[in-house]
């Protein structure tokens, strides 16, 4: 009964060419492919419920103002207009959140393939040891406590003793409050936490490349390491490439986390203040439900808009 | 040469000598980064309370202590709420969570990775757009949503949604994708129906991209603190409990880099495991054509 191929989908139309409603039609399509509609009900129902619903309520809300106390007022575009044009403070996290990802999602995602790529050429033993330091980092949450350790203050810091030690100084420099050094420091540990599920997802996608296209490729005349990785590897995992390109993107734009933990909430003159930052603030602290929601928008807006030019970069790839 | 001889070496591309050497070194490199923090991490554990404030600061541990661990115990004898309690409360969490995600996210990416209907480009957008949405301010909506449901302060709250995250339906979709179509044709020839297909063919064949996704979903389930939906000390979480002994400052310095220690060494551990199964399934992977 699922053997509905070319035949199946045709002759019925060529009996009866004259016009099935449209309705009778999406019905017959429904029909068809109940198995994948009752495949997908239950994820798409909790996914539906739990994160579509409360998307799309947050993003109405953007268009009124709510304190979460009275109910939501109208505004229209007033908390778009007030952002843009109001808000200096958005502008610095804008500013900063575009240093982030300019940054940390392209060098990142790089990384990410290299360290994959060269990982995966290595005998067993050692690439699971590889890819358990790589990835460490991003699973032990916990962890970039270490950093603020490393960039305290005082002489008690690791990089300030070190650096006084060897008498590359005299005074410890106070990392996390200079608005010089915050910055990089936040890129930094950024770049530290990065490898995560994006370089997972090419080690896995590098093991299910088929050996044999890697074989052929050498018969055809591919004859280094480069020619292979461009006409072979790279197009052969073009799936992982782009699950990686989305999660590096929401990465490097949805930095707030970090620079919280290490350059403090806000951060001293707002040298480390993101557009996520700058959300918390207004959603959290102050109760601007319908203001915050703006700022979720347009940060929405930039991750599409980043998404969709990096999908047409990446379809470029081993052409 | 040592470290080249390690490089697998059946192929038959001109790899240079000097190019080997210098990814090997760049990786080596960044890997001493990489782990740097985590050394760190484990030393501090077994640093008696004078080596943890000591100057200039050192990484390695001198004499190594389990005192920290020992007065952990102490501390969580005294509890209110027995230590056992809130493990139970992980434990529950991360596995219906990890597993029935696998499940569900597996169920629905198979249909949306092999075949086109209608709905289906329209519904993977969906769940990609809502990636690059901020968690932040749908806190509020997904709150109301759950006290209409009933499922505050019940573990329900924090796993139902978890099985759907969109993340994982991403990945498997992208890793089923990879699946031969013929091999589906040949099963659907032999007589099997789609989730017949699914379980026996499709599943089996993207081992590696649902220990990936155990790998992903394990930790962040693992590190949960019930959020804003769960209140009675009874449902909390191992990780909230550790955080509040280790409120205490510096007289629980040392505590506090033991419960660090903990807390990380759970999901490495899984990693290990799940991630030599990852390499032993590949051996005999069926997916290639």
């Amino acid at each position: 009964m699922q053997a509905k191929t070319a035949t199946g989908k045709t002759i019925p139309k060529l009996i009866q060419p004259t016009k099935t409603s449209k309705w009778a039609h999406t019905l017959k399509e429904l029909k068809r492919n109940k198995h994948h509609y009752i495949l997908m009900s239950p994820y798409m129902l909790i996914f539906f419920s739990f994160t579509v619903i409360p998307v799309v309520f947050s993003l109405g809300l953007s268009f009124f103002y709510f304190n979460v106390l009275e109910f939501p007022r109208f505004v229209g575009w007033q908390n778009y207009s007030r952002l843009f044009l109001n808000d200096d403070v958005f502008m610095i996290a804008l500013k900063n959140t575009f240093m982030f990802a300019v940054i940390t999602g392209p060098v990142s995602y790089i990384a990410c393939f290299l360290f994959a790529w060269i990982i995966n050429e290595l005998s067993p033993k050692i690439r699971a040891v590889m890819t358990l330091i790589f990835y460490a980092p991003s699973i032990s949450g916990n962890v970039f406590f270490i950093w603020l350790i490393v960039f305290s203050g005082d002489s008690y810091g690791y990089l300030n003793g070190f650096l006084i030690k060897y008498g590359f100084m005299l005074e410890p420099i106070l990392w996390l409050t200079n608005e010089k050094y915050i910055l990089p420091i936040v890129i930094l540990v950024q770049l530290w936490l990065s490898l995560g599920t994006s370089f997972l997802a090419f080690i896995a996608g590098l093991q299910t490349i088929d050996q044999t296209l890697i074989e052929a490729g050498a018969v055809d005349g591919i004859n280094n390491r480069w020619q292979e990785l461009w006409f072979i590897t790279l197009p052969s995992m073009r799936p992982q490439l782009l699950f990686g390109a989305v999660l590096q993107i929401t990465g490097a734009f949805a930095v707030a986390d970090i620079s919280i933990a290490l350059a403090g909430f806000p951060s001293v003159n707002y040298a480390a203040h993101t557009v996520v930052t700058h959300l918390m603030d207004y959603g959290s602290i102050r109760f601007e439900m319908g203001y915050a929601s703006a700022i979720a928008t347009v940060l929405f807006i930039i991750m599409i808009g980043t998404n969709m030019l990096t999908q047409k970069m990446l379809r470029k790839v081993g052409e | 040469m040592k470290m080249i001889a390690v490089l697998r070496t059946p192929k038959k591309l001109n790899r240079s000598f000097l190019v080997s050497f210098l990814l090997f070194a760049l990786l080596a490199l960044f890997g001493a980064f990489m782990a740097m923090p985590l050394i760190y991490a484990v030393n501090n554990a077994f640093k008696p309370l004078d080596e943890l404030f000591i100057f200039p600061p050192r990484i390695f541990v001198n004499n190594p202590t389990l005192d920290n661990f020992f007065d952990l115990v102490a501390i969580m004898g005294n509890s209110w709420v027995p230590l056992t309690r809130y493990i139970a409360n992980t434990i529950i969490i991360t596995i219906i969570g990890t597993a029935g995600h696998i499940f569900l996210a597996s169920a629905a990416a198979y249909p949306l990775a092999k075949y086109r209907f209608l709905g289906s480009k329209t519904l993977f957008s969906i769940v990609v757009l809502s990636l690059m949405f901020s968690g932040h301010v749908t806190a509020i909506p997904n709150y109301m949503v759950m006290s209409w449901l009933g499922w505050i302060n019940t573990h329900a709250s924090i796993i139902i949604p978890s099985l759907a995250f969109p993340l994982g339906l991403f990945l498997m979709k992208q890793f089923m994708e990879q699946i031969p179509d013929a091999l589906l044709e040949a099963a659907k020839i032999d007589g099997a129906n789609e989730y017949r297909i699914f379980w026996s063919i499709v599943m089996p064949n993207v081992k590696p991209a649902w220990l990936t996704l155990m790998i992903l979903q394990f930790p962040m389930l693992w590190g949960t603190d019930g959020g804003s939906f769960i209140y009675s000390e009874n449902l909390k979480t191992l990780h909230y409990a550790l955080g509040q002994i280790t409120q205490g400052g510096i007289a629980r310095a040392g505590v506090g880099a033991a419960v660090a220690l903990i807390l990380m060494v759970v999901p490495i551990t899984l990693f290990i495991i799940s991630q030599s199964s990852v390499i032993q399934t590949m051996a005999t992977s069926g997916m290639k054509e």
